[in-house]
């Protein structure tokens, strides 16, 4: 991955940026240039809370090229109080005490590095609240 | 729009094939092909592949088949969509003799899996999500399915021994198929046993890591009828779905809406219900993945996949017997060979071939192959003629 395609995703991956659409105001995260809802074409950025509950998890015991230090790792559907659903690691936690329900919050936290270039990665994570 | 028959169609045995080169192959399945349509004739090559070039590092198959098959200067394509790439090799094959440009065509799903090793694997499947947002949060697809099997369970009550009849149905079938990587039995103890991948997914969960290939020769049913090489075994329902990339980004997870709409649009064209087919061949890369499938193929209620399995209704000798040949579990899953192989399976038990896992009185039959998270989703109907 070079330096371009993360920079690229760093509103997204930094600051949680979303596209509301104008028209039927539904949020997408990421932003779209078409509403898949309505056709529309117009949006607005909006800040997500990164605040909402566990939909679903699992815990990644063989890992993908980039990951294999990390495993075992949680990785989970969370649902966001603005109604959406964001993929992302769950961290800070034991991962075998999670539950589905489990009220998260995102964080900024480091990924891993690139392979190639030995670019460290950042994005958001989610933390339980409850402090696992 | 002309009808299309299957003519010829041509197995590799799967496996861990060291010795065997992705281009071998290709040109070993399609000269089964040849011999079971008892012609070579050739109109146009479609080849059905994931990711040879993050696996082997080839790309241009649509070069390198037709070479290496001594077919120089047919027109040729590669076609791409995941796990269903083979599905929609034989479909885009379908359209050219439907459509009047190719009287024979010849559909190639392959995978050379094992040239990298199971971490790069790993990585190159994890391609099919959404790169951006799901590969790169680390998820695998043993990942993306987990999530869904954990939903199921919540949602359904689901449980841990009826995710392993799937496998243990599927094992038992494979066990009867000369063609099948993993031709042993298991047992609901080992498959709740087995390493845990992604939980609550363990290895006997999952698909294998396999090397292989599968060739199907298409031509329409006046000619097929002509040739009376084989019993006529038509096409006569074509049907695609797809869906959002991201699994998280779908209404509701659990609701496999490309499977959805690729079978209602096969059987639809085909004038046919799915209480009126025989048997299926489905994409049970996963033991989940079966499940929600007959839920969505509407074989069983939503939510009963689980117990319908462990009542024995999808098994060889159940009331609507589902992956006859041992299914990607048991069969493996060269992830572009996967959707031809099923068709393959297919034309063998209507054509009554199908030895020890025959299918009694099969007359018709669906293929369902599908992409990702179901990202997209292709199905074939199949009928005796
Ligand atoms: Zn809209």
């Amino acid at each position: 991955m070079n330096v371009p395609k993360h920079w690229r995703e760093s509103p997204q991956r930094y600051r949680m940026e979303a596209g509301k659409c104008r028209k039927c105001e539904r949020i997408f995260f990421p932003g779209r240039l078409v509403c898949p809802e309505c056709g529309h074409t117009g949006f607005d950025m909006v800040k997500l809370s990164g605040k909402g509950k566990l939909h679903t998890f699992t815990v990644i015991r063989t890992a993908p090229s980039g990951f294999t230090d990390f495993a075992p790792y949680a990785v989970g559907i969370v649902e966001l109080d603005e109604g959406i659903r964001i993929l992302g690691q769950i961290t800070d936690c034991d991962p075998d005490s999670l539950q589905t329900g489990d009220r998260l919050t995102s964080k900024f936290r480091r990924m891993n590095d690139e392979g190639k270039t030995g670019m460290i990665m950042y994005s958001y994570k989610f933390v339980p609240d409850n402090g696992i | 729009m002309r009808e299309v028959a299957i003519i010829g169609i041509g197995m590799i045995r799967f496996g861990e094939l060291w010795e065997k080169s992705l281009r071998d192959m290709c040109v070993e399945a399609s000269l089964n092909c040849f011999k079971d349509a008892g012609t070579d004739r050739v109109d146009s090559i479609t080849v059905g592949c994931m990711s040879s070039g993050l696996f082997t590092g080839q790309e241009h198959l649509s070069s390198l088949v037709p070479d290496y098959l001594g077919k120089i200067n047919t027109p040729a394509s590669r076609v791409e969509s995941a796990c269903a790439s083979g599905g929609l090799a034989v479909r885009t094959a379908f359209l050219e003799v439907a459509s009047g440009i190719s009287d024979y065509a010849l559909a190639v799903g392959v995978e050379k899996m094992t040239d990298v090793s199971v971490n790069e694997a790993t990585y190159a499947l994890a391609t099919a999500s959404d790169r951006d947002y799901e590969a790169f949060h680390g998820i695998t697809f043993p990942g993306l399915y987990a999530m869904l099997a954990k939903a199921h369970m919540d949602r359904y009550g689901t449980t841990r021994e009826q995710l392993a009849e799937v496998a243990v149905k599927n094992h038992a079938n494979g066990v009867l198929n000369p063609y099948a990587q993993f031709p042993f039995p298991v047992t609901r103890e080992t498959v709740m046993n087995s390493t845990m991948i992604a939980d609550p997914l363990r290895l006997l969960d999952c698909s294998p890591i396999t090397d292989g290939a599968a060739a199907v020769l298409l031509t329409t049913e006046t000619e097929a009828k002509r040739l009376k090489k084989n019993p006529v075994v038509g096409i006569t329902g074509i049907g695609m779905g797809t869906d959002t990339i991201a699994l998280s980004q779908r209404k509701d997870i659990l609701r496999l809406d490309a499977i959805d709409h690729a079978v209602r649009r096969a059987l639809k064209m085909a004038g046919k219900k799915i209480g009126d087919i025989d048997f299926a061949e489905v994409h049970d890369c996963f033991t989940i993945a079966e499940i929600l499938v007959v839920e969505t193929m509407g074989i069983v209620d939503q939510g009963k996949g689980g117990p319908a399995t462990i009542d024995g209704l999808t098994a060889l000798t159940g009331k609507f017997p589902v992956n006859p040949s041992g299914g990607l579990k048991a069969k493996g899953h060269p992830v572009g060979a996967s959707g031809v192989a099923q068709i393959c399976e297919a034309v063998e038990q209507l054509r009554g071939n199908a030895g020890k896992r025959q299918i009694d009185n099969a007359r018709s039959g669906i293929t369902q192959n599908m992409g990702g998270s179901g990202g997209s989703c292709v199905c074939h109907v199949l009928e005796v003629k």
